[in-house]
This record gives C-alpha cells, sequence and structure tokens, in this order.
C-alpha cells in the first residue's frame, strides 16, 4: 500500500513540536556562556555583552569536577565493562542453552530473578563487600557490573542462541574443533545481531550510571562523568549554576556525538532488546 | 557433542558464575538477612527478628515515599504510552522528514538521569520563577516537575518500540480493513492496537518498573524536596541508610519490601497484560 504524503503542515506540526524537545538542550548550551547571576535571573534570553563570560563557566566547571578525569574513567568503566558482559555472558548463554542440565537450568533462574532485584536490595551490602574485597577501582567495577548486570545480558543472549542451528556447530565439532574453538570461530560470529543489541543496551546502562559507582569508588581516586555533575551539589544543596552548565555541556556532547555516529544500531538496538524484553 | 561441552563449563560459565557471586548472590543474601539485624557496620550485626519492618510499617514518611511513587508511576506509565503510542502512530504515516523527527524524540533517552534532572532543574525553575515558585514548591509540583522530566525521558523509548510494533502490522490487513470500509477509528481500536499488544506489553512493563525503581532524576531534580515530601521509595531507601545512622537495618528491611513490591508489580502487569493478550486473539 503505497501511502499519499502527507500534507506540509504535517511536517511544520512536528518540526514545532521537534523544536520545543530539543529546546531544553538549547537552553543549557545558551546559558553555559553566561554569568551566573544572569543564569539565575534571566534564563531564557540570549547571552548579551552584559552577561557574556566566554569559557569561564567550562574552565571553572573542568576544574572543579576534575572533569577530564571522569571523562576517562568513564570511557574506561563502560568500554571495559562492556567488553568483559560481552565476552563472558555470551559464553554462559550459549553454554546453559546447548548443555541444559540441572545447574545450567538453575543457572538461569538465578539469571532471571536477579533482573528484577532492584539496586536498592544490594546497595549497601554491594557497597561494603567491594570495600571489602579492595575492588573500588575501575578493574574492580568491571567485575562488579559483569556480575550485577549479567542478568539481562545472559537472558537476551539465551533468546538468541536458541534460533542458531546446531548444524553449524556440528560440522566444525565433525572437523576436529574443541568446544571452545567451535565457540569463537563458528557461534560468536553468528552472535553479532545479539552483541549489537547487549553492547548498545549497556552502554546506555554503564554511561549513565550514577549510584552504582558512586557507592563503589573510591572517590578520592577515581570519578565517573555522573559522580561528577551530582559532586557540583554542595551541602543544603547550593549549586554553581555557570559551572553546572558547562559541566552539563561537555557531558552531553559524547552523548550526541555516539548517537549521531550509531544512530541506527542504538535504534535498533533498543528494539531488539525489548522484543526479547 | 553436549558432553564434551559441559565438561569447559568452567570455562564458559566460570567468570560470570564467580563475578555473579561477588556482584550479586552475596550482596543479596547478605541483605536480606541483616534485614532481620541491627548493626552500624556490616561486621557488628545482631539479630532482632522482625522489628526492622515493624519500624518500616511504622514510618511515615516511608509511607508516603509508597504513595508518591506509586501515583507518579501510574501517571508516567499513561502519558508516556499514549503521548509515544501516538507519536509512533503519526510518524510512521508518509511525512517528510520523519526520520528526523524519530531521531529527535528518541534522543534524550540516551542522557543520564543525573544530567536530565539538572537539565531539567534550570528549565522548570525558569519558568515557575515567573510565579515566584520552583519546583520543590510543594510536593505537587515536585510530582509534576518529576513526570515532565521523565516524560521527556522515556517518550522516545518507546515511540522506536511502537513504531517497530505498527511496521510489523501486515498491510494487507490494514487494506482489508480498508476495503471492509472500517473507519479510521474502527481500524485503529479493532485491528491496530489488538495488532500491537505485544509492544503494549513490553513499553508498559518498562515504564511502570523504570517508574517504580526512579533514583537519578529524583536526587538531581527535587533531592526529595521540599521536606521530604518528594521523596520517592529508592530515594526513601537511601537516605535512611546513609542518612539516618543506626537505621541500616530499617533501610534494609525497606529495600526488600521494595523488591517484593517490584515483583509484585511486574507480574500483576504480566498477568493482566496476557490476558488481554490471550482476549484479542
Amino acid at each position: 500500500m503505497t501511502e499519499p504524503r502527507r500534507p506540509w503542515t504535517w511536517t511544520l506540526a512536528f518540526t514545532l513540536l521537534a523544536l520545543a524537545y530539543v529546546y531544553p538542550i538549547f537552553l543549557v548550551l545558551m546559558n553555559s556562556f553566561k554569568n551566573k547571576i544572569y543564569i539565575a535571573r534571566g534564563p531564557f534570553s540570549l547571552p548579551d555583552a552584559k552577561s557574556w563570560v566566554g569559557l569561564a563557566n567550562y574552565e571553572l566547571g573542568i576544574f572543579r569536577t576534575d572533569f577530564w578525569s571522569a571523562f576517562g574513567w568513564s570511557l574506561v568503566i563502560t568500554v571495559g565493562a562492556t567488553f568483559w558482559i560481552i565476552l563472558c555472558t555470551s559464553m554462559t548463554a550459549y553454554w546453559v542453552v546447548r548443555v541444559n542440565n540441572k545447574y545450567a537450568k538453575a543457572l538461569y533462574l538465578a539469571f532471571i530473578f536477579s533482573l528484577i532485584v532492584p539496586f536498592q536490595m544490594v546497595m549497601f551490602t554491594l557497597s561494603w563487600f567491594t570495600d571489602f574485597l579492595r575492588l573500588g577501582n575501575p578493574v574492580g567495577l568491571w567485575i562488579i557490573y559483569l556480575g550485577f548486570g549479567a542478568g539481562l545480558a545472559v537472558f537476551i543472549f539465551t533468546g538468541f542462541v536458541k534460533g542458531v542451528p546446531r548444524e553449524l556447530e556440528e560440522a566444525a565439532l565433525i572437523d576436529g574443533c574443541g568446544p571452545v574453538r567451535t565457540y569463537f570461530s563458528v557461534v560468536m560470529p553468528v552472535l553479532k545481531p545479539a552483541i549489537m543489541t547487549v553492547t548498545i543496551l549497556e552502554v546506555m546502562w554503564l554511561w549513565n550510571d550514577y549510584l552504582l559507582p558512586y557507592l563503589t569508588l573510591d572517590l578520592k581516586k577515581y570519578s565517573t562523568i555522573p559522580i561528577a555533575v551530582q559532586s557540583l551539589r554542595g551541602g543544603y544543596g547550593a549549586v554553581d549554576m555557570g559551572a553546572l552548565m558547562g559541566v552539563l555541556v561537555l557531558a552531553m556532547v559524547p552523548v550526541i556525538v555516539f548517537y549521531l555516529v550509531a544512530q541506527r544500531y542504538i535504534i535498533q538496538g533498543v528494539v531488539a532488546g525489548a522484543v526479547k524484553g | 557433542m553436549n558432553k564434551s561441552l559441559s565438561r569447559w563449563g568452567w570455562l564458559f560459565t566460570g567468570p560470570t558464575v564467580v563475578a555473579f557471586i561477588i556482584g550479586f548472590v552475596i550482596p543479596f543474601v547478605l541483605g536480606v538477612y541483616l534485614s532481620f539485624t541491627r548493626f552500624n557496620v556490616i561486621t557488628d550485626a545482631s539479630w532482632v527478628g522482625l522489628s526492622n519492618y515493624t519500624a518500616v510499617w511504622n514510618d511515615p514518611i516511608f509511607r508516603h515515599a509508597f504513595l508518591y511513587t506509586a501515583v507518579f508511576t501510574i501517571i508516567t506509565t499513561v502519558v508516556v504510552n499514549i503521548v509515544a503510542f501516538f507519536l509512533a502512530y503519526m510518524l510512521v504515516k508518509a511525512i517528510r522528514g520523519r526520520n528526523i523527527f524519530r531521531s529527535v524524540f528518541f534522543m534524550p533517552n540516551l542522557i543520564g538521569g543525573i544530567i536530565l534532572g539538572y537539565i531539567w532543574l534550570v528549565v522548570l525553575n525558569g519558568v515557575l520563577d515567573i510565579w515566584g515558585k520552583n519546583v520543590v514548591y510543594s510536593s505537587n509540583y515536585a510530582l509534576w516537575s518529576l513526570v515532565i522530566v521523565t516524560a521527556w525521558q522515556q517518550i522516545g523509548y518507546m515511540m522506536v518500540i511502537y513504531i517497530a510494533g505498527l511496521q510489523s502490522i501486515p498491510t494487507d490487513v490494514l487494506e482489508a480493513a480498508r476495503v471492509d470500509g472500517a473507519s479510521g477509528r474502527q481500524t485503529l481500536s479493532k485491528v491496530v492496537i489488538p495488532l500491537v499488544m505485544p509492544s503494549i506489553t513490553v513499553c508498559t512493563f518498562l515504564t511502570l518498573s523504570n517508574g517504580f525503581k526512579m533514583f537519578d532524576q529524583n536526587l538531581a531534580l527535587t533531592n526529595g524536596g521540599p521536606a521530604r515530601m518528594s521523596e520517592m521509595l529508592a530515594l526513601n531507601i537511601y537516605n535512611t541508610f546513609y542518612g539516618r545512622p543506626g537505621f541500616e537495618g530499617v533501610g534494609q528491611a525497606k529495600a526488600v519490601i521494595f523488591l517484593v513490591l517490584v515483583a509484585a508489580v511486574v507480574m500483576i502487569q504480566n498477568r493482566f497484560v496476557r490476558s488481554k493478550e490471550t482476549a484479542n486473539d
């Protein structure tokens, strides 16, 4: 059914709606160049000669939050944890589906159960336990995230592995490949769409996660972007609005760049993850 | 074949299981145990039976947080799903520029909750300042502010799922409805909505569970204010753990109750929507 094109008025209406949608981001960008007094007094007015402070808010925000270090650690934690989650949980899911003995079934149930458990249930004990095990560093967080995030990843991978025909693996096994080589050379390439889905969902979660790293990381040495942003709120809720605007813009830039580059995969990942979910 | 693979279980499942035990199982089991104890540091816990649970029951702020969270969750679930479905329904039609619109509506979802909270703090306080008010003027102002932020964040995500659902409807079904003389409204309620029921299931599940677990936006936007009147369950538990020395056991009991509530909501939703899905078959 080829639909007739809708008239331009529809496009116009949606354009207005889309502009309203991005307006908050534009507002923050605009205010990031204004003196903090003018941000409080008139957040909706454009910067003028009086309120313009150039990059001063950015400099202050970067200095106060040690932004580049937070950015670096966010990157290390997100990339590392995603890598280990993909590698380990895809292997686990494959093994659970193919072996399917009592241990595998029990394991699967435990992972599914962990999916519905809210973080508040384990936050206090996890915070203590990571400290006890000296895991309060970015590499330690890879392990914590692999453990706490295993549920969703295993769930998505098992759903996918069930649809992979066994003939492929059997052919490889007959050719004399061991199970490990079979997995890496035959199965894993077939899992590529699921790997994309899990990568997208994990990156979106890990990059933005605030509470888990806040409670487990050694904050004297490490920080992440959400922690850096939140740290600007001092005691009694006072915030330096100028520094905050600068840091908010800097925090959004990598996300928007990531979105522009990987938009197609992100949306596919979300849809595939939702269907499996 | 299974035999040789099963011997490699230690390699295939070992790392995940070890991490799972560290990152989930031990904290979880310890958490359940501690909810029956009184402690300041975990190593000096003493058994107190159910007294933490009675303390939770008698905590008016927690009860308020529960009702507040429930109201918030219901509002956001309804608002997000209706608007997202509407946008999806429009944006599968041949509108010029629809791909750009989809991209724009989805984008806020990638921005983290803390950052979103502060972005909207500027916008909402700027607007409310015209009347000399702000987002923590009253618990109602805080509620609707949180609803707006949540809607802004989640509508695009749900829209994308609805678009996928709508696009999977075979065109000949819609053609048939048209040939049979069904009006636009009839087609929507009798053909389209039943066929996208799986998407509705997923989206209501996600919005319900996101609503109940809301933390970051609550912390950044209102921080529970005014006077803890906009504190939702997750933030209430956090404040019990880290704001009141001596109440860690109570905090843990709240966390157990929170888990039961989330599980109950998820299961009821599942039951309810499943029955709808089969009713429409």
